[in-house]
């Protein structure tokens, strides 16, 4: 039996040091943008569902600016049937309970244009936020049951997927009866490299852009207004004042000096 | 979102994780902050223990702190579904109203916390490692939580604040905080909560668990880590790893080329793409310090780093920093530390 998956993707900046304004923002003019890390891993999984299961229909989805384009340009090159972009200034500065109701919003658009949806994967978390929460709380606005930190998809059918969820102390696998959402680990599953093909297929790609009025968004849980938390404020991390080279002539020396340094710590 | 009653949710609560059989260590972790927050609110602090077989914890749970433990305890809920476990947390929470909810950030608390929120209608704010109660935007709410969390691979510290929403879902870095101490005979109330998953109409369910082989502990939860990285140069190079590991008491962690080499398994694996972690003590041997590791252990207390290459970030950054090759110098360490325990 065939099956609809959609990747939950975003875009994010490459991780390094951040810069704050006067205002105490993030200067995002030096950035440089790409799909978030470990959401490659989401959608080369859910582009090998396709391949796995003939007949398969493998989309992205992602909420963000304009700019967000060109992640899900570069979801069609890997291979995606289908991309949706979510974009509205009412979506700015959405938490994650706002965000992850956008993203439910629209997965149940698509399920109304497809006739289903039997599967999301979201990866384990993104590289800015962080949070690892949008992924369950799509499962949880939507009703549908979801694993975390899934390692390995060991089947699915029509009706139930298994998974292998990676845990503190050892493996655990679960099943769950479809439609499902699970969040992936980069164990996974390697990304591929868009194809040449698939790079001309971007290109020529026109992207649907939905509103919040075209996903039926109640108002009441977009953006701040619709946000539980709010960030007070934003600080650089305290610089590590580290850097204390133990010399010595000899390796030995050195040894000697070190473990000296980790028993005045009481770290021995 | 639609205004509530903020001065009706009252209580502090720790999620007591009973994983496999076993309650995890940073519930006491949680207790530690937790009493502090509830004796601030002058507030009762309570243990939410969902499982099977649960009496066994309660008496210590009380003895380290808890003055009430709620049970969720059923067959059902025997091993961990996001499912289960929010609709029980969901249910309770619904009835009880408490202010705050505090839950490991162990992969059960990443896990639960985001779905527990959105059913609750309430904020979550995710892998936190600092908390204190404290004046809030426009100075508001003296009651609501400042949590502190690294973003950004460690790059930017944000303060977040759920100020119109209860209960407030904060989940807690493991090692943030010291584990609760004792009071031998402390006693309690102890709560059996009545709950009937089978009306849940539950779609998962928990097929198999295949514990991890290897005697090795957890790099999630240990306090000192020792990681080795591309410049141990092969596979059979990790045995030195391993063997300050042991003489350190310390769990066994990775930087990214030798998880995809295939000489350790992805689970070791510390940094951007694997897994963060805040030991007292990281010991990075081999390891340059790309961005994308120390993403994921630069909330370290202490780093040591010992490498071929001195100018490497990684031994710019760390506390004390060893030029010296790890085939010579990890043996002869090993031998100091050794001395030093006997």
């Amino acid at each position: 039996m065939p099956l609809n998956v959609i990747a939950c993707i975003k875009q994010t900046p490459a991780t390094g040091a951040i810069q704050l304004d006067q205002k105490g923002e993030i200067v995002t003019s030096a950035m440089t943008y790409g799909i978030s890390p470990l959401d490659e891993y989401a959608l080369e999984e859910a582009l090998r569902i396709k391949e796995r299961v003939p007949g398969s229909w493998t989309a992205a989805l992602t909420m963000g600016p304009a700019k967000a384009q060109e992640i899900l340009r570069e979801s069609i090159a890997r291979g995606c049937d289908a991309v949706y972009h979510l974009s509205d200034d009412a979506f700015e500065g959405s938490d994650t309970y706002a965000t992850s109701y956008i993203l439910s919003q629209g997965i149940r658009k698509i399920i109304a244009e497809k006739g289903k949806v039997d599967l999301v994967i979201c990866a384990k978390q993104a590289s800015d936020g962080e949070t690892g929460q949008v992924g369950p709380a799509i499962a949880a606005w939507l009703d549908w049951p979801n694993v975390s930190f899934v390692k390995k998809i060991e089947e699915t059918t029509d009706k139930i997927i298994r998974v292998v969820r990676m845990m503190e102390d050892g493996q655990d696998v679960v099943e769950m009866a479809l439609p499902a959402l699970i969040s992936v680990v980069k164990e996974i599953a390697e990304p591929r490299l868009p194809s040449l093909k698939g790079k001309m297929a971007a290109k020529k790609a026109v992207i649907p852009t939905w509103k919040a009025a075209d996903i039926s968004a109640d108002a009441a849980k977009i953006g701040p207004g619709g946000s539980p938390t709010v960030i007070l404020k934003k600080e650089l991390p305290p610089k590590r004042s580290g850097g204390m080279k133990i010399d010595g002539a000899t390796a030995q020396e050195k040894a000697r000096k070190l473990v000296e340094k980790m028993k005045e710590l009481k770290l021995l | 979102m639609s205004e509530i009653d903020l001065t009706q949710y009252k209580g502090v609560w720790c999620f007591g994780e009973v994983r496999h059989g076993k309650l995890v260590t940073q519930t006491y972790e949680l207790l530690t902050i937790g009493s502090r927050i509830a004796k601030e609110l002058n507030e009762k602090l309570s243990v939410v223990l969902v499982g099977h077989n649960l009496q066994g914890w309660t008496q210590e749970l009380l003895e380290a702190g808890a003055e009430k433990i709620y049970l969720l305890d059923h067959p059902e809920l025997e091993n961990f579904t996001d499912e289960a476990y929010t609709k029980a947390l969901a249910e309770l929470a619904a009835k009880e109203k408490p202010n705050k909810i505090l839950i490991p950030a162990t992969t059960v608390g990443r896990s639960m916390a985001g779905r527990l929120a959105t059913i609750l209608h309430t904020g979550a704010i995710a892998d936190v490692t600092d908390l204190t109660l404290g004046p809030g935007t426009n100075g508001a709410g003296g009651r609501a939580l400042n949590a502190i969390r690294p973003t950004y691979g460690g790059n930017l510290f944000v303060t977040v604040r759920c100020e119109k929403c209860r209960p407030e879902i904060i989940t807690v870095r493991p090692m943030s905080f010291p584990k609760a101490a004792r009071t031998p005979g402390k006693i309690g109330e102890i709560v059996n909560v009545p709950i009937n998953p089978s009306s849940w109409n539950l779609k998962t369910k928990v097929v198999s668990y295949a514990p991890e082989q290897s005697s090795e502990l957890d790099i999630g939860s240990a306090d000192k880590i020792v990681s080795g990285g591309r410049g141990l140069g092969k596979p059979d190079n990790f045995n030195l790893v391993r063997s300050l590991a042991k003489a350190l008491g310390a769990a066994v962690g990775s930087s990214r080329p030798p998880v995809d080499s295939g000489w350790i398994p992805y689970r070791h694996q510390v940094g951007l793409t694997g897994r963060t972690v805040k030991p007292k003590l990281y010991v990075a041997c081999g390891i340059s310090g790309q961005i994308q590791h120390l993403a994921g252990m630069g909330q370290a207390d202490t780093i040591i780093a010992i490498n071929r290459d001195p100018e490497c970030q990684l031994m710019k950054m760390a506390t004390f920093s060893v030029e010296a090759d790890l085939n010579e110098f990890i043996p002869l360490l090993v031998e100091e530390i050794g001395k030093q325990k006997n």
